[in-house]
């Protein structure tokens, strides 16, 4: 029988480090997952998902034992892609008339008939990955947690570490700033 | 165009776009070489490297100010005009300090 989490995360504590290599095996494709939708370039992605590990073994102690490992690792990742977002604040600035031509296909599409621009597409995908990388790093947690990954608001201040009414007034925030960006589009590629 | 719309179709395009959770190869084996390779942080150790680094500046400036003790001697003159200066300045003091004290004694004298 193989040992629960519990019981390697005790077996880790007490100075066993290679029981944490089952806990890692486990997580693995989760923490990938999770660090895919705030890093595009592979690179970046082993980049947090090595960091997530190395915080996780190092504040192990610190994990009560009363909610799930998963629960507290899901945590230690968000706040780590968190902290990603936010050292790597680029230049956000860039030009909507450089769509590419999935991109402007899509959208000319989705103008000529909207019902007919399917959410499938390559064009729509790419559209929207450049916009959520023009967000400011709050926002674009916020919209990738409420919108994309469809978490209630409490789920969000538990992983976040915001209270409740800080993310809703981010995910206020991260609305407008989501519609305006859609404006500059239309404005910069039909106006 | 309808701005709402179109927010609503790409954030569905974002949604079905899940993304991959697939794992390079041996990565687990990767990140337990790099957590072999990471020192684990020790309380105790902390605190006396943090005194250790403390200790360096603290010896600095006692070495510093007994220099500067052995160089920057006192000026006493000869005639010392000073003393009965230190010792009009400690009666000064005294008295300031006892004025509270002196007072109530005075003026009982003054009544008689």
């Amino acid at each position: 029988m193989e040992p629960t989490d519990p019981e390697l995360i005790k077996a880790v504590l007490d100075g066993d480090a290679a029981s944490f290599e089952p806990l890692v095996r486990k997580y693995l494709p989760r923490v990938f997952g999770t660090a895919r939708r705030y890093a595009r370039r592979e690179s970046e992605v082993e980049d947090i998902v090595q960091e997530v590990w190395l915080k996780s073994f190092q504040k192990l102690s610190t994990f009560r034992g009363d909610a799930p490992f998963e629960h507290w690792l899901m945590r230690l990742t968000v706040r780590t892609c968190y902290d990603f977002l936010r050292s790597h604040q680029r230049n956000r600035e860039t030009n909507f008339t450089e769509l590419t031509e999935p991109e402007t296909d899509w959208l000319d599409r989705f103008v000529a008939a909207p019902d007919n621009a399917g959410d499938d597409a390559a064009g729509a995908k790419q559209l929207v990955q450049r916009l959520l990388e023009q967000l400011s790093p709050p926002a674009r947690l916020v919209i990738t947690l409420l919108e994309l990954e469809d978490r209630s608001v409490k789920e969000i201040a538990q992983l976040t570490g915001w209270s409740v009414p800080l993310v809703k007034v981010r995910a206020f925030r991260a609305r407008a700033e989501m519609r305006k960006l859609l404006a500059k589009i239309t404005k910069e590629k039909y106006l | 165009m309808n701005l709402e719309q179109l927010n609503q179709k790409l954030l569905a395009a974002a949604r079905r776009n899940v993304p991959d959770d697939r794992v390079p190869f041996a990565f687990e084996k990767r990140i337990m070489a790099r957590l072999g390779s990471v020192p684990v942080p020790d309380g105790l150790a902390l605190w006396a490297h943090g005194l250790w680094r403390a200790a360096i500046p603290c010896i600095a400036v006692v070495v510093l100010l007994g220099v500067s003790s052995l160089f920057v001697a006192p000026e006493i003159p000869a005639a010392s005009p000073a003393a009965p200066a230190s010792s009009e300045l400690s009666q000064e003091f005294e008295n300031t300090l006892l004025a509270a004290v002196d007072q109530p004694a005075s003026s009982t004298e003054d009544q008689r």
